[in-house]
């Protein structure tokens, strides 16, 4: 490590993190002083509770039903570990079979570059406003700002991020980006928001899903522009593939004249065979469902049925990075599932926006501070108990756990100063050497009964000791210790 | 200037190292099949129980009562009374498929087929074990704006397409064709993650599957 250099820090190989100033992986403040506020929000910590119960709860029943689930999971796995070791060669196969089918591929180093490359395209056919599927990956690097920056309009379809849109918000969750509001509060959005919505609507799920359908609905049919990501992408065949429920993905990737899809470049399969893996393993993990209501593939342009014009980006920004880290590696596996989030302890209580990412949850604490380098997000590998639930869950059998601990170790040897846990913790290694040391210690930490007045837990305590009984109970040191003790009742 | 191509795949070969280890093989060692032949009565049975629980509607027919299980189906589609003229079938949906009336898809611009209230297509393969019909673009299934516009979309089934798994289904279908899986109508999940069906696909699905 390095970790003199200004700007994001650089991986042990050097290979550049996503840039700053741009894009949405970087919160305003550390996780625990954003989950600190988001604690004493009674409403989303109930909005949240009931959401991420009732998927947890379908997803076991559908996740139940299979027989090889664990075979599943295990070829998932190896597939991407397989992707990842020919990564390069790959891609090049998906340009190869993406132009021969008349698509045209682009290759952007960063965010910003990706940001270039799409407002060139959507400018170049004179259109001043696209739809837009729900995609991480535009999230990620800000798409919609810098399209808007260059005076174009885009409407996001997705049900929840048009929500989360027309709200001015953002989004909390990967699957369902509105999961902190409720039905009452997407009324009221919608009434403050829609021109022309029923003024009776009422707060029905189904009647709030209708609304967005006549609010979408004439947008589809006159757009002739579309921006979309991709959940996987085929190199043998060419075949791009965008799974969702609602309909608004149909209607952008088939109604436009010209199709725009941003993808990350560790979203390449190497074959047509691998998605009967994948399309087993996403829909149960993420909606709960068997499979979703929609998926549509494609390979470059067909005649006479849907976009005649085809544009395919593939994006870096910092995954290079990541893939670096033999260890790291693994969070590139991620197929956007959310399944740890919705298991998560810390997730379901903090909130998504608490991670100040557009990835939130276990997969987000591991993702996001690699993307940026770890010292941009230095405070996400510690926003977990590190319980392990997310491993259990995750359809590709990411250790997030394992990479939790892996970055912790990067941020601790990263640091130029001496930290006050580094200082106590080689404090306590040096009393702990010495018996005669540590019985001095355990004598003075007797002291700290006085501070205690009779009760089982000592009170909150001034810095820097503040660092650890703010989220922590430290206990009353006890009258004697275990050796005292022993010797009383034993004899030494 | 590099080029960001040269570039990126420059980082992705130094990320790997010079050394970079053989992918582990694969073990594909998860169903591959059903123990059921396609068309299997109780695939059928499967197929049904999940695309009715996913809130679509299922008819069963012979092969020679077609057209009129799909008269039924848009019976409750649409309500009894409905205009034939507001029902298109893709091209190649045989003529003894489609109720009296019913056109088959004449090519007319996208946009024009939001004001057909039904279509009626054929499918490429179905999935008893997840309740999924696959529309492959063909002539039978129609192209895709066809069986996403109208609000209606009636789907008949063969007994012979009906496959038990994922794995199975893949292997029948042409990854370079537009292919649409459809799982149900239209739904979101996006309000407390209760799902509700009709979004912007068609609100309500029929399923017409054909026994021999």
């Amino acid at each position: 490590m390095t970790g003199t250099v200004p700007g994001p820090a650089p991986t042990f190989l050097g290979l550049p993190t996503a840039p700053r100033g741009v894009g949405h992986l970087r919160g305003d403040e550390p996780f625990p002083d954003a989950a600190r506020t988001a604690l004493r929000d009674g409403q989303l910590r109930a909005n949240l509770g009931h959401a991420t119960s009732t998927i947890r709860a379908k997803r076991a029943t559908v996740v139940g039903e299979v027989p090889d689930w664990e075979q599943l999971r295990a070829a998932g796995k190896a597939l991407k570990a397989a992707t990842m070791a020919r990564l390069d060669e790959h891609l090049l196969e998906l340009e190869t079979r993406v132009t021969e089918r008349g698509g045209t591929v682009h290759w952007a180093r960063d965010a910003r570059e990706a940001n270039e490359i799409v407002t060139r395209l959507v400018q170049a056919t004179g259109t001043h406003e696209v739809v837009k599927v729900k995609s991480m990956a535009t999230q990620e690097i800000g798409l919609n700002e810098a399209l808007e920056a260059a005076g174009v309009d885009v409407f996001e379809t997705d049900l929840a991020e048009l929500i989360v849109q027309l709200g001015q918000d953002k989004p909390s969750h990967i699957l369902v980006p509105a999961i902190h509001k409720n039905r009452a509060e997407i009324r009221e959005i919608f009434l403050r928001t829609m021109p022309s919505v029923d003024a009776d609507l009422t707060d029905e799920p189904r009647r709030l899903a209708m609304a967005a359908r006549a609010h979408l609905r004439e947008r589809f049919l006159r757009a002739r522009v579309a921006i979309s990501g991709a959940n996987f992408a085929v190199a043998e065949t060419g075949t791009l593939a965008v799974v969702e429920s609602e309909g608004n993905g149909r209607m952008c990737l088939t109604l436009p004249q010209t199709l725009v899809t941003v993808m990350g470049i560790e979203k390449v399969v190497p074959t047509w065979r691998d998605l009967e893996v994948f399309l087993q393993l996403l829909p149960r993990s993420s909606t709960g469902e068997r499979m979703n209501p929609y998926t549509t593939t494609w390979a470059g342009v067909t005649p006479g049925d849907g976009p005649q014009e085809f544009h395919l980006v593939l994006l870096d920004n910092g995954r290079t990075a990541v893939l670096a880290d033999e260890v790291g590696r693994e969070a590139l596996h991620c197929i956007r599932c959310s399944a740890c989030l919705n298991v998560c302890p810390v997730y379901e209580r903090a909130g998504g926006h608490a991670y100040g990412s557009v990835y939130p949850g276990p997969i987000g604490a591991v993702l996001s501070p690699q993307l940026t380098g770890v010292e941009d997000n230095a405070s996400l590998p510690y926003a977990s108990s590190l319980c392990g639930a997310c491993y259990d869950v995750c359809p590709v059998a990411i250790d997030i756990p394992s990479i939790l601990v892996h970055l912790r170790a990067e941020h601790v040897e990263a640091q130029q100063r001496p930290t006050p846990e580094g200082v106590a913790f080689r404090a306590l290694a040096k009393v702990m050497a010495d018996p005669r040391r540590w019985r001095l210690a355990q004598r003075a930490a007797r002291a700290g009964r006085l501070l205690a007045r009779g009760r089982p837990t000592l009170p909150a305590m001034p810095p820097p000791l503040s660092g650890w009984t703010r989220s922590r109970d430290l206990p009353t040191p006890p009258a004697e210790t275990f050796t005292q003790a022993w010797v009383r009742e034993h004899g030494s | 200037m590099t080029s960001a191509r040269d570039e990126v795949l420059t980082r992705i070969r130094t990320a790997l190292g010079d050394g970079r280890a053989t992918p582990a093989d694969v073990a594909r060692d998860y169903r591959q099949a059903d123990d059921r032949s396609p068309g299997d009565p109780a695939l059928l049975d499967l197929l049904v129980d999940r695309l009715e629980d996913y809130k679509a509607s299922v008819l069963r027919c012979g092969p020679g009562d077609v057209a009129a299980t799909v008269a039924r189906a848009l019976d409750d589609g649409l309500g009894t009374g409905w205009a034939a003229a507001g029902v298109l079938a893709a091209p190649g949906v045989p003529v003894e498929w489609r109720p009296d009336g019913a056109a088959a898809d004449d090519g007319r611009p996208p946009g024009q087929l939001a004001d057909v209230a039904a279509s009626v297509t054929g499918v490429a393969v179905a999935i008893a074990e997840t309740g999924t019909l696959v529309l492959d673009g063909t002539p039978l299934s129609g192209r895709r704006a066809l069986s996403l516009l109208p609000d209606c979309l009636v789907c008949v089934v063969e007994a012979a397409q009906v496959v038990g798994t994922v794995p199975e289904a893949l292997r029948r279908l042409d990854p370079v064709r537009p292919l649409t899986m459809i799982s149900g109508p239209s739904a979101t999940s996006d309000i407390e993650l209760e799902r509700v069906e009709g979004v912007h696909g068609p609100r309500t699905l029929l399923v017409v599957v054909v026994t021999t």
